[in-house]
């Protein structure tokens, strides 16, 4: 038998879906399961009746109400706005009309699309994964290929399962040694943005790799490829290993018994080979990587926690010194100021890439005991019914409560401002959110991205503070 | 979807890099459930002030740039989220073409769904073609599909690479369901396959 050529965990995956190559090299590749939800899919179902067509695989598809939803107690009331109303609506009468499983809004499994398909256990290693939202690379983090389609790809799936694709570059991002005291997930992903830029991965599928990777959690893995689109690539994946099947485990709908058995079997095969040729390899120390804080209106502005706000005087290419120039005025800064000296108005603890409960557990390990600062406004808004759900029997909500944050509904909330939860103009918000782009948590608003536990502590002191300088006062 | 073959018309110079889609449609716009009327939320944030009327300073605010047919722009064009109504806000406006050294994935690939063609140059040559923008009503751009070339008021030709299924698509105004569903048959094997491979996905 011939040696096969070493293949990385992308092309694995690539391989086992192609239906068909295209003459010009165009694959017809299909995909094991669709997420939806109502902003992206109005249109792609206008297009499905007016055609006259089917969903292929209703049974492939799932769909859930995220966005735009309000995350406080009027969402059992009925929506309030109209245009929510019925895009929630609009929304609830395709998946009858098509027949596709359905999580309604009051239903403690309904959450954040990204937090749900993982917890649920339909979200699997070696699957191919789509939904119309950019951060579907989220569920790279179980060693699936998962990325962010538009809505004339969503109604290509409804229809025919398939997408037309060409392959990515293969990337690979090692992360070696241990993550200091005090650092996170967030902090490792917003060091490999800093570093690699906010195009750094485009026409790229990257694999996250190395110690650093290995020993996080599935939620802390979900955190590193939930913005692997911030840094431009096309999804983020981790490869499967023993918590990845432990996770799966215990997910409700992941595969049992003798079908978990079969599963395991193709999931060992899939790691990256030794050998395997990876087109562009980045290389971070962990023990390097501080907690990290943006400080201008793309994810690639970031510093540590102990640094000042650049000086574009600094910058030697025009166009940048421009747009540094351009991030500082919006975002109320001058040069050489130290972020610590920031003070916050809202803070906000959530999003599809830090409201998982392990989030939830850090933002009340700092909070216990302590107070919010005067005149700020702090939200957790957990991932999901279920996240919610455990919090509450863990005891965080109470904590977070009586430090004076509010313990919200599951949903996207403030992490895009679809929905009531907005910052108004000039307020500073601390985000364990993925963008700090202008005007995203509403117009005005000015973004600092940073991990749960950073986040609670800006909450406690009221300014940006350095965690590692801020910890809990006893053992949760 | 409407054909894109050469497009003769005012270019405006927007000299960013990196813009977002939620620069390019903030996400409070995206409740609408058609493709129709984005366009007067396109650069929401940059073209209207806080007490809703026109901030006079942006471009699209300005003369002869209301009627852009195409927009010159730096790198990273369309980053952030996965939202086609960027596409859409683009082509409700009237912009059928826009020129940056570098795309976004998935903006690039909504474009084209969208009859919007994406070029892309190099800096040096979007520097060029922001001078001639500038100029305005007296300096219109020609974008040639079928030449793969840009036309400067000059004269001059820039050609431009794009993918050929890409471009034939565009020409031909081609949706690619009714092309994929040609496949209808393949697509049945390889389900059969994978269900007796990986009966959990089928379970």
């Amino acid at each position: 038998m011939s040696e096969r050529k070493p293949r990385t965990l992308f092309d694995k995956i690539w391989d086992a879906h192609v239906v068909e190559t295209l003459p010009d090299g165009t694959a017809l590749l299909y995909i094991d399961l669709h997420l939806t939800h109502e902003v992206t899919t109005p249109q792609a179902f206008d297009g499905l009746r007016a055609a006259g067509r089917k969903v292929r695989r209703p049974e492939a598809t799932l769909a859930v109400v995220d966005h735009n939803i309000a995350t406080d107690e009027s969402r059992r009331t009925g929506i309030t706005d109209p245009e929510s109303r019925l895009q929630v609506e609009t929304l609830e009468r395709n998946v009858r009309e098509f027949g596709v499983p359905y999580i309604p809004l009051l239903d403690e499994r309904q959450g954040i699309v990204h937090v749900i398909g993982p917890e649920l256990g339909r979200s699997l290693p070696g699957m191919t994964i789509v939904c119309g939202d950019s951060h579907t690379s989220t569920h790279g983090a179980l060693g699936a290929l998962a990325f962010g389609i538009g809505t004339s790809e969503v109604e290509h799936v409804l229809a025919t399962q398939t997408l037309l694709q060409k392959p990515a570059r293969n990337m690979r991002v090692l992360v070696e040694g241990n993550l200091a005291f005090g650092c996170t997930a967030k902090d490792i992903i917003l060091a490999i943005i800093g570093r690699i830029g906010t195009a750094g991965g485009t026409g790229h599928v990257i694999e996250y790799a190395g110690d650093a990777i290995r020993a996080l959690d599935m939620a802390g893995r979900m955190t590193v490829c939930n913005m692997s689109i911030e840094a431009g690539a096309r999804a983020g994946m981790i490869a499967p290993d023993e918590t990845t099947f432990e996770y799966i485990r215990r997910t409700p709908f992941g595969p049992k018994g003798e079908q978990l058995e079969r599963a395991l079997a193709w999931w060992r095969t899939l790691p990256s080979d030794p050998g395997a040729r990876f087109d562009k390899e980045v290389r971070l120390a962990a023990h390097e990587i501080a907690p990290q804080i943006t400080w201008g209106t793309n994810p690639e502005a970031v510093v540590p926690i102990t640094g000042t706000v650049p000086d574009p005087e600094d910058e030697p290419d025009e166009a940048k010194r421009a747009q540094m120039r351009r991030m500082l005025d919006y975002m109320g800064l001058t040069p050489g100021q130290r972020l610590t000296d920031l003070k916050v108005d809202v803070v906000f603890i959530g999003s599809c890439t830090n409201s998982r409960i392990e989030d939830i557990r850090a933002a009340a390990a700092i909070a216990r005991g302590r107070k919010v600062a005067e005149g700020v406004r702090a939200m957790v808004v957990p991932g999901s019914g279920l996240v919610k759900k455990q919090a509450e029997a863990e005891g965080l909500d109470r904590i977070l409560r009586e430090a004076g944050f509010e313990w919200r509904e599951p949903g996207c909330s403030m992490c895009l401002g679809m929905n009531p939860d907005k910052l108004k103009p000039g307020q500073r918000c601390a985000s364990t959110s993925n963008r700090n782009f202008e005007g995203r948590q509403g117009p005005g608003g000015r973004t600092h991205l940073v991990s749960p536990a950073m986040a609670a502590a800006a909450a406690i002191a009221g300014r940006f503070v350095d965690v590692r300088d801020y910890q809990p006062r006893e053992a949760l | 979807m409407q054909p894109f073959t050469k497009l003769t018309g005012i270019a405006a110079p927007l000299p960013r890099a990196n813009v977002d889609t939620d620069q390019i449609i903030p996400a409070r716009f995206l409740k609408a459930i058609t493709r129709q009327g984005f366009g007067r939320h396109l650069f929401a944030n940059f073209r209207y002030r806080e007490d809703g009327s026109e901030n006079p300073d942006f471009v699209l605010n300005q003369e002869p740039y209301r009627r852009a047919e195409i927009l010159i722009a730096f790198e990273n064009f369309g980053c952030g989220s996965s939202r086609e109504h960027a596409p859409w806000a683009l082509l409700d406006f009237g912009i059928r073409c826009v020129i940056a050294p570098s795309f976004a994935d998935i903006f690039h690939n909504n474009c084209f769904k969208n009859g919007i063609l994406p070029v892309r140059l190099p800096r040096e040559v979007c520097e060029k073609l922001m001078e001639d923008a500038r100029m305005g009503g007296n300096a219109r751009l020609t974008v040639d599909l079928e030449r793969q070339v840009v036309v400067r008021p000059n004269g001059e030709e820039i050609p431009f690479e794009v993918d050929p299924l890409r471009r034939h698509l565009l020409l031909n105004g081609l949706d690619d369901i009714g092309q994929t569903l040609q496949h209808a048959a393949a697509i049945d094997a390889f389900e059969a396959r994978q269900r007796a491979q990986q009966p959990w996905l089928y379970a």
